[in-house]
């Protein structure tokens, strides 16, 4: 092999070395090394659904809140709600790595012939009805009020799943719940104090996150029905019961929000998520328009 | 690991073979792209080098957070200086677990980081299991000036130009720095 004489040389040689490597092109697999076989007694089509879902939810976050890049109201708050997105964005790299290491591209990851990696073909090539991911992330944002309650809505969600998801029987996901909690835990608390400055600020910025928790509490409806792919891996250990951390959320909203002076509207009756069905608002399609164009214009693009 | 006890019972040119043909030693080297006043060892990020039986270097890594966009270059480099030092064939691979923190950096780090002008972490919070507490309060971070080394510091944003940093400001000299956030 040869000796490459830069930095540059030796990225540019292992993605092909045609001169072209930059940051964007060709990122190495987030699972490389890790040993991505499938627990005895788990379905992989299940494991595979259900790191999708997961993933899925990451990855349209990380989508708006990477909308606030170059608008966000402060220098501060734009590189924090770009470093959550960056972490989300890691959490769901690793999670469609792992969907696809389960297949549920239905192709090998060994003997394929499409050069595209299973992440990017499940972020950039699947339409809405593919994705797994609660309407909660993908609804319009709203302004930085919205933002920011959706943003604790979210976080305390997922860091609840994720605390019990580090005892999955599936090594893989355990590991991915264990680096993704202290990342989930900067986020809802950063996102917790925002909304208690807001909620007891002026009365302009009191009435604007009132507004913000009041769009966002109907899409709570959604979190706690297990899907019965959900349901399947509870039984083996693999996956979390929604349900299990309904109330660990409940009581987190309700402190802050009380902190807050913001009145908690009535929590909304539960219902099956027509997200993880597939069925998405009409939001969601001009949200995967910006995040899947470049890629299907120009499928094997290198920059 | 310690290779001198290892080194001590081989006799003859293989010792010299053993010492200038450490991988270990080589990856050692290898700076963080994002802070480079630090190697990935005194991150924390180098997790295992070993020989396998084919020859091949296995060099184990493991990312800062999950969404570290350095990890490819680090993997580069890493491939890039064990080339150099003659080993043909290196394969550097990915661990996730135990997740890393900020208590995997060394002494020596903590130092290189002081001297680099960025507060190094105090130690990683202890969390018990079950449900994370939620904490509404002004963060208690406390980080000494790098600068001035005066203690009196407030935090400007919980998050820097990386995820890895929050940016503070000492109230004595005024300057701003940054301060790698315990995990």
């Amino acid at each position: 092999m040869a000796h490459e004489e830069t930095v540059y040389d030796a990225l540019d040689h292992a993605h092909g070395g045609e001169g072209q490597w930059a940051f964007g092109t060709g990122f190495d697999d987030p699972l490389a090394g890790v040993d991505t076989t499938i627990p005895e007694g788990v379905d992989a089509a299940d494991l595979g659904a259900y790191s999708l879902m997961l993933g899925d939810d990451a990855l349209v976050l990380c989508q708006r809140l990477t909308e606030w890049t170059t608008r966000a109201p402060e220098l501060e708050e734009e590189v924090a709600i770009a470093n959550c997105g960056l972490d989300l964005l890691g959490q769901a790299r690793l999670l469609l790595a792992r969907a696809g290491a389960a297949g549920v591209l239905g192709r090998s990851r060994q003997t394929a012939t499409d050069s595209i990696p299973d992440e990017d073909a499940l972020a950039y090539f699947r339409d809405a009805d593919e994705f797994r991911n609660h309407h909660l992330v993908e609804v319009d944002g709203g302004d930085y009020a919205q933002t920011l309650v959706r943003l604790l809505v979210a976080s305390a969600h997922r860091l609840a799943l994720f605390v019990r998801l580090r005892e999955s029987r599936d090594p893989v996901l355990s590991a991915i719940a264990a680096k993704g909690v202290p990342e989930l835990t900067y986020h809802r608390d950063h996102a917790a104090r925002w909304v208690l400055r807001l909620g007891d600020g002026t009365e302009q910025s009191h009435r604007r996150a009132q507004a913000g928790v009041d769009a966002v509490w109907p899409l709570l409806a959604d979190l706690s029905t297990a899907t019965d792919v959900e349901t399947r891996l509870v039984a083996t250990g693999v996956a979390v019961d929604p349900a299990d951390v309904r109330e660990e959320v409940r009581d987190v909203l309700t402190m802050v929000l009380e902190r807050a002076t913001l009145t908690v509207p009535e929590w909304p009756a539960d219902r099956p998520s027509p997200g993880r069905a597939g069925e998405h608002t009409d939001e969601m399609g001009p949200l995967l328009a910006t995040l899947q164009g470049l890629a299907r214009e120009h499928p094997a693009a290198t920059w | 690991m310690v290779s001198g006890d290892v080194v001590g019972d081989v006799v003859g040119d293989v010792v010299g073979a053993t010492l200038t043909r450490d991988p270990r030693a080589v990856a050692e080297t290898v700076t963080d792209p994002e802070l480079p006043m630090l190697t990935l060892a005194d991150l924390g990020v180098l997790r295992d080098v070993r020989t396998a039986d084919d020859g091949t270097v296995v060099v184990t890594i493991t990312p800062t957070y999950s969404g570290c966009p350095a990890m490819g270059v680090m993997r580069a480099d890493l491939v890039h200086a064990l080339h150099r030092a003659g080993f043909a064939d290196v394969d550097v691979r990915t661990v996730l677990s135990p997740p890393w923190s900020t208590d995997w950096i060394s002494q020596d780090g903590r130092r290189k980081l002081t001297e680099g002008g960025i507060a190094p972490p105090g130690d990683a919070p202890v969390r018990a299991a079950g449900p994370v507490p939620l904490d509404l309060g002004p963060t208690r971070r406390t980080a000494v000036c790098p600068l001035c080394g005066s203690p009196d510091t407030e935090e400007l944003s919980e998050f820097s130009g990386t995820a890895c940093k929050a940016l503070r400001r000492c109230r004595s000299c005024r300057e701003p720095f940054e301060h790698v956030k315990e995990i």
